[in-house]
């Protein structure tokens, strides 16, 4: 047996105790930053997370807005594609946030998994990193569609971007936290569709990115109220309109109400943030169960 | 005697009632080439899971680089290297990237990160195509980054499960080398498993586990001296007829496997006249050859180790990228 290479790099390996906490904040800095750089590269698939909310706009918001005429301001001069206009920024955000968590999924399913969760860290640093990254994905592509303002007839000042940002995160991070969740309990990619149909639709078609939350019917109403996707698409819109010459009453108008009453921004807010930071800790209990 | 880097004592490892590892004992020392041989599901990625942490043992104990794996799998972690089966690349990163993120998770400080990762890469002859996405590497390639990888926090010990499953021969031979290599340049242990039994020649010793236990343990030399002598195989068109003349005539009890008949003797050369000579039933070939692993296992087992199939993972990892396409 030649045991004659014993030579002295075996040392520094067993010299440095390493701090596991600033271990874990490291990890969650490089977990991140690889969505980032996955994000960048893969062109097409930012050219393709850009198409379906442009379809949407042009096709749907035209087709509605002048089918529906005047009717759907109710005089306040408020149409169609405008009110939809920051739904849509909120879909994109929803979809791409989700996406963008849930591809732990992917990562367990091509082995990259392995690789993180075998790392001497704390496995919520993984489940914290992916819901960042996720968050992150989601912001960019929500606020890319700010460009579309001027052609929906949308108008914006500085401050109001400033404002949306902040709002575009909370939502964005609610949403990759559900993902990340969602991820954590999946252990392969045929549940994929199950979640695709059975959770992330009903969550767009509920949130009022689509229609008003007003004036619906009993049970609709309710699970509108449930749906937290409600609670971060509605800011966002009340926000993204403030500028446009809308009356504030004519605003109020659309806006997320329980028992009649408008919701306070900042209620709505501490609801997407609550959710999120719910969902994320059920995905770092889950992740932390070894498998 | 060197050092004692890996322990285990009575490992155990149940699901329900089936018993994957039933009681294994070994000792691996600093500085050599261990090789798990058997056969698939014997018990060796079991094994070499519990050693690396992933999976807890139902009972027994195993310490790794002084550190017990149930008390501390986070100490066990930092100081053991591993390169998994599977394939565990992020094909969409570079070389570089992929190292890069290795180096954080296993918080290789940030002033050596660079200098280890060019060493790294250069050790498994990598430095050309590491600014390259993974996709576009070849399967040694992988795998050489895969180990540059599990090197890279400079552990006392190398995991390697089944580290040449799927590569051609050429490639194999290759990732030997670099193994070889990198024991001399970094004094590191190798721990790996194997089903092919012509790699397990490269170990330093080995551990032939079938169903769950060790059958043997020694230097490749040891085990090959557990068979008698040399091994002759005949084929004959009458297989039968010569089976019970050789019993007869030879008082050489043969081996049937397909057809052929096949008998370890002390002495190869002076039997092999006599066999002819002496048969009736026609012989049509004739080999000698000295023993190899494989008849050290067939010896100990009585069955043959075959290649492994395609494993239910694959598959399902070939309908994964067909169905996603362009999203990976």
């Amino acid at each position: 047996m030649s045991v004659e290479t014993a030579s002295p790099t075996l040392a520094p390996a067993q010299a440095a105790p390493v701090d596991t906490r600033m271990a874990s904040l490291r990890a969650i800095y490089i977990i991140w930053y690889r969505d980032i750089l996955r994000y960048w590269r893969d062109r097409w698939r930012l050219v393709a997370s850009l198409a379906q909310p442009l379809l949407f706009l042009l096709v749907f918001g035209s087709g509605l807005s002048s089918s529906l005429g005047g009717a759907f301001g109710r005089g306040t001069g408020i149409s169609y594609i405008q009110f939809m206009y920051p739904g849509i920024i909120g879909m994109s955000i929803l979809f791409t946030a989700i996406f963008g968590a849930m591809s732990i999924v992917w990562d367990r399913e091509f082995g990259f998994l392995k690789e993180v969760l075998v790392a001497p860290i704390d496995r919520w640093a993984v489940a914290i990193g992916k819901a960042l990254g996720g968050t992150t994905q989601a912001m960019i592509q929500g606020l890319i569609l700010l460009v579309l303002a001027p052609f929906v007839g949308v108008k914006l000042s500085l401050l109001t971007v400033l404002a949306i940002v902040p709002l575009a995160a909370v939502l964005a991070f609610g949403l990759a936290s559900f993902g990340v969740m969602l991820a954590s309990m999946m252990k392969s990619l045929q549940g994929f569709q199950v979640v695709m149909n059975f959770l992330m639709m009903p969550m767009f078609f509920l949130s009022g990115a689509l229609f008003p939350l007003q004036g619906l019917p009993d049970w609709m109403t309710w699970l509108t109220r449930i749906d937290p996707a409600s609670y971060g698409i509605d800011p966002l819109r009340r926000v993204v309109l403030s500028d446009s010459g809308l009356s504030k009453s004519a605003i109020d108008g659309f806006a997320l109400t329980i028992a009649g009453q408008v919701l306070p921004i900042p209620l709505e807010v501490g609801v997407m943030l609550a959710f999120g930071l719910v969902l994320l800790g059920i995905a770092v209990v889950m992740f932390q169960r070894r498998d | 005697m060197a050092e004692t880097v890996i322990e285990a004592k009575s490992l155990v490892k149940k699901y329900g009632d089936l018993e994957a590892v039933a009681g294994i004992d070994l000792e691996v020392h600093a500085g050599e080439i261990f090789g798990f041989l058997g056969p698939n599901g014997a018990g060796k990625s079991t094994t070499i899971s519990m050693l690396c942490t992933l999976l807890t043992p139902t009972s027994g104990v195993a310490r790794v680089a002084g550190i017990d794996v149930v008390h501390d799998p986070a100490a066990v972690r930092q100081r053991i290297g591993l390169v998994f089966q599977d394939p565990s690349l992020d094909d969409q990163l570079t070389g570089r990237e992929n190292l890069e993120f290795h180096a954080f998770v296993y918080s290789v400080p940030a002033q050596d990160r660079r200098r280890r990762i060019d060493e790294m890469l250069d050790l498994l002859q990598l430095s050309d195509r590491a600014a390259s996405q993974v996709k576009t590497y070849s399967g040694g390639m992988k795998r050489r980054l895969e180990i540059a990888r599990g090197m890279l926090h400079q552990p006392q010990i190398l995991f390697l499960d089944e580290p040449t499953l799927g590569l051609d021969p050429q490639t194999r031979t290759s990732i030997w080398t670099h193994l070889n290599e990198l024991r001399s340049a970094k004094g590191v242990t190798i721990f790996m498993t194997t089903h092919y039994m012509d790699e397990a020649e490269y170990c330093d010793r080995i551990a032939i586990i079938d169903r769950g236990k060790i059958v043997a343990l020694g230097t490749p030399e040891e085990l090959k001296g557990m068979v008698g002598g040399d091994v002759v195989t005949i084929t004959s068109s009458k297989p039968d007829a010569a089976e019970r003349e050789i019993k007869e005539l030879l008082g050489v009890t043969p081996a049937r496997d397909n057809g052929s008949l096949r008998m370890e003797v002390p002495d190869g050369k002076a039997f092999v006249p006599r066999l002819v000579r002496e048969l009736q039933a026609p012989v049509d070939t004739v080999s000698l050859r000295r023993p190899s692993l494989d008849d050290v296992f067939l010896k100990l087992t009585g069955r043959v180790i075959r290649d492994e199939e395609v494993s239910a993972r694959d598959r399902n990892r070939a309908m994964a990228s067909r169905w996603m396409g362009r999203r990976r």
